[in-house]
């Protein structure tokens, strides 16, 4: 595992975003459509990441309630960008975790009708490595 | 061959904690042509500038190099000091070891090193240097404004106070600008056209002042004291000597489909029109795009019933040229276009509104006669939501990354206006920080928490959104509480930013006067300078400088006034001796450095020159002092090599070079 310092600085460099620049006005919570689902809300998120308090983070639920749909990304105005500290962050503890591929002959016996083709290109594009 | 003192300051610890300044002098001893080095505290003191004269006496000097801070600084002071030891300004030369070496280095050998470097180059310069002398110019007496709201009012009004002839120049058919938009002004509350009005009809009836509205500046040539001036006035259409503003062409005008200018385009105006009923000159402009008469050849009412007959449809543009000695800019402000905001709604719902849009419906004089109302349908709301910094503070691509300063104050006021005359109405602000610096200003921002009830949440909103039942649902955080928002509100307010008025790019550019990354023009110095334009005989008055409030805007169009009155005061200026100046001998009359010239200095005379016993007539270029600033632009584009520029010579320059390079 490696110190919170390096995880703190792996998010920054993942998602390209400087957490300084935030100016605390939570338009990123303001428009969030899962606020009430997550522990750790968006606008709380930057200052987590600055503050480098990353197990609290990688624990939190909220990783896994944001819908990425970059809501907050558009509407910052100060480019900060929390949507992509979240991503970054999930893409961290995924890596962490290892084996987190499936391999192309696992793919059609998962694969539903119903399912939106969008969905399967995505999770393609995130679990290629 | 020069005799030349080498005087290096130490500028406290500024520079001697970064430069060894006694090898500094110890290397400039070993300079040709140094007869005298030392050093000093701070050379720009009395006992500094006594030390410079004593040398200049003592060792006969013939040149001077400080080493110290920049040019612009203290370049005057030590040339003052020189020419009252007896020696010419223009043999002292200062090499900057502060801005350009101690301030920029942490080694100290490296700095050092550089010093020595950079007065090596001055004292290879001061060795060529040769005594020039300042010309004098003419002064015009004469100021121009350019923009007639309160900043230009109340420059041109100072100005004339003074004794000075004043233009103003408006771009729109009346004087007034955006403070006459406004209803009431914080932190008073007195009523804006109550305290603006009186001071237009001043300056209008001032003997001193003259209006040209429905104008602007089209072409601007000269320089400081003698600037020249192409003033268009549009075609008003209507002749200012024979109306007499009784309204009746307004009335009757068919042509109603026009949207109000003056009321941000919240309803319609006719095609003829004055912009308001206070507006001076209160003579109207015909607006050709919307008039039948001019777009079908068909109606002329308006001709018909003015019983003046001061109707003309045949005006035409008309430019006037005129002189002035000083020029101050004061071309205020616009709100930013909101197209970029979508998720406010502004272009979606008709009560999603800019606060300036707000105090024009909160005018008696406004489209709903001063009723608070929605413009939709016409209700009367009952919970409105602000929202604070709409296109202010960002550094994504879509705001100003800039405070614009006035939209807490103004937000506090239009809270309180609102809570005062209907208390059954619910207000909430949205706000990241409530910033009010200024007399009295947080202490009006408390009275509308404390005394008026208005909720102020902390926090932003993500996303205003018009739902079927007319009703506007917003979506916000309040981030004490730590909870998301959710309410109806029947109107949104949006405190737009602020951006300075886009001609102003226009301008600035006939006037050479430089302007920042969002078009505010610069100052010629942030603290010590504001008022001034780094362009000599240039001024800023209001907004066009930065963000302001009225208060802030009057005391800097105060400012500007004074600056401009200083220069209208004088009857010569001295000008820069640092001019080009042509090579007789080996110009060869190509023309390229009067094509280069952005002052239309150069001029060609045929003369009958001497070349070494051969006597024919050629034609010269000839420059002319005056005009010269010294840009050096023909110099570098002349092919023979004739052209020069005094004080900074082509051979001078190389000897720098040279010395650095040693």
């Amino acid at each position: 595992m490696k110190s919170e310092k390096k995880q703190a600085e792996m998010i920054r460099e993942i998602s390209g975003v400087n957490p300084y620049k935030c100016m605390k006005c939570g338009k990123c919570s303001a428009s969030c459509p899962s606020f009430n689902e997550m522990d750790i809300k968006p606008h709380q998120f930057v200052s987590y990441v600055l503050h480098e308090d990353i197990e609290s983070l990688v624990k939190s639920e909220s990783l896994w309630k944001c819908l990425s749909c970059f809501a907050c990304v558009e509407r910052c105005p100060r480019d900060v960008k929390p949507g992509k500290l979240i991503d970054a962050a999930r893409q961290l503890v995924v890596r962490q975790r290892g084996e987190t591929y499936l391999s192309p002959d696992e793919v059609p016996e998962l694969l539903d009708p119903e399912l939106p083709q969008q969905l399967l290109v995505s999770a393609f594009r995130r679990y290629r490595r | 061959m020069q005799r030349i003192g080498v005087f290096v300051c130490h500028c406290g610890s500024n520079i001697a904690a970064t430069v060894d300044v006694k090898k500094v002098v110890e290397m400039a001893r070993l300079e040709p042509g140094v007869v005298h080095a030392e050093d000093y505290q701070y050379m720009c003191s009395e006992v500094g500038q006594a030390k410079i004269a004593a040398a200049i006496h003592e060792k006969h000097l013939t040149g001077v190099v400080v080493c110290s801070c920049s040019p612009r600084m203290h370049e005057a002071t030590f040339r003052k000091a020189a020419e009252k030891a007896g020696l010419n300004p223009y043999m002292v030369e200062i090499a900057n070891i502060r801005e350009h070496c101690s301030w920029i280095h942490k080694n100290i050998e490296e700095a050092t090193e550089k010093a020595v470097i950079l007065a090596r180059a001055a004292i290879a310069k001061v060795n060529l240097n040769a005594p020039l002398k300042a010309g004098e110019s003419r002064v015009t007496k004469r100021a121009l404004v350019i923009g007639g709201g309160i900043a230009g009012i109340q420059t041109a009004l100072d100005i004339a106070d003074a004794g000075y002839e004043v233009d103003i120049v408006e771009k729109t058919p009346s004087i007034g600008g955006r403070m006459s938009q406004l209803d009431k002004t914080f932190p008073t509350l007195d009523c804006s056209a109550c305290i603006l009005t009186p001071k237009m009809v001043e300056a209008s009836a001032h003997e001193k002042i003259n209006i040209y509205t429905y104008s602007e500046v089209e072409k601007v040539t000269g320089f400081v004291g003698d600037f020249t001036v192409d003033i268009r006035k549009k075609a008003r259409s209507v002749d200012m000597t024979k109306c007499t503003g009784c309204g009746v062409c307004q009335e009757k005008c068919p042509s109603k489909k026009a949207p109000s200018e003056f009321n941000r385009g919240l309803n319609n105006r006719s095609a003829i029109y004055t912009p308001f009923a206070q507006a001076i000159p209160n003579v109207p402009v015909i607006d050709r795009e919307h008039c039948i008469k001019f777009k079908t050849g068909k109606c002329g009412l308006c001709e018909k019933v003015c019983q003046a007959g001061a109707i003309d449809y045949t005006q035409k543009d008309e430019i006037i040229t005129e002189k002035y000695g000083a020029i101050v800019v004061a071309t205020g402000f616009d709100t930013i276009k909101l197209d970029k905001y979508d998720e406010y709604a502004y272009s979606q719902s008709k009560d999603v509104i800019t606060s300036l849009e707000l105090e024009r419906i909160m005018n008696a004089a406004g489209p709903t006669k001063g009723h608070l109302e929605r413009l939709s349908d016409g209700k009367p709301p009952k919970n409105m939501v602000f929202i604070q910094c709409v296109g202010s503070r960002c550094s994504d691509n879509r705001g100003k990354s800039y405070c614009s300063k006035i939209c807490c104050m103004y937000t506090a006021k239009h809270a309180m206006l609102i809570r005062d005359k209907y208390p059954d109405v619910n207000v909430t602000v949205f706000y990241i920080d409530v910033r009010t610096p200024g007399k009295n200003f947080d202490e009006f921002y408390r009275r509308a928490v404390e005394d008026y009830g208005v909720n102020y949440i902390k926090g932003q909103v993500g996303k205003v959104a018009p739902q079927p039942n007319g009703q506007l649902l917003v979506q916000g955080v309040d981030l004490i509480d730590n909870k998301q928002i959710l309410m109806e509100a029947d109107m949104v307010v949006l405190a737009t930013a602020i951006e300075p008025d886009p001609s102003v790019r226009k301008i600035a550019t006939m006037l050479t006067a430089s302007i920042d990354t969002n078009n505010f023009l610069t100052e010629a110095h942030a603290k010590l300078r504001p008022v001034e334009s780094p362009t000599a005989g240039v001024f800023l008055s209001g907004v066009c400088q930065g963000p302001k409030d009225i208060p802030e805007t009057v005391a800097q169009a105060g400012a500007a006034a004074v600056k401009a009155i200083g220069l209208l005061a004088k009857d010569k200026l001295m000008t820069n001796p640092c001019t080009a100046k042509s090579d007789e001998l080996l110009c060869n009359g190509c023309s390229q450095c009067a094509n280069v010239c952005p002052y239309g200095a150069i001029s060609y005379e045929t003369k009958l020159i001497n070349d070494h016993g051969i006597r024919e007539e050629r034609r010269v270029a000839v420059v002319n002092n005056a005009l010269c600033q010294g840009c050096g632009a023909c110099t570098v584009t002349c092919p023979s090599g004739a052209m020069d520029l005094q004080g900074f010579s082509n051979r001078q320059i190389l000897a720098e070079v040279d010395a650095i390079c040693r």
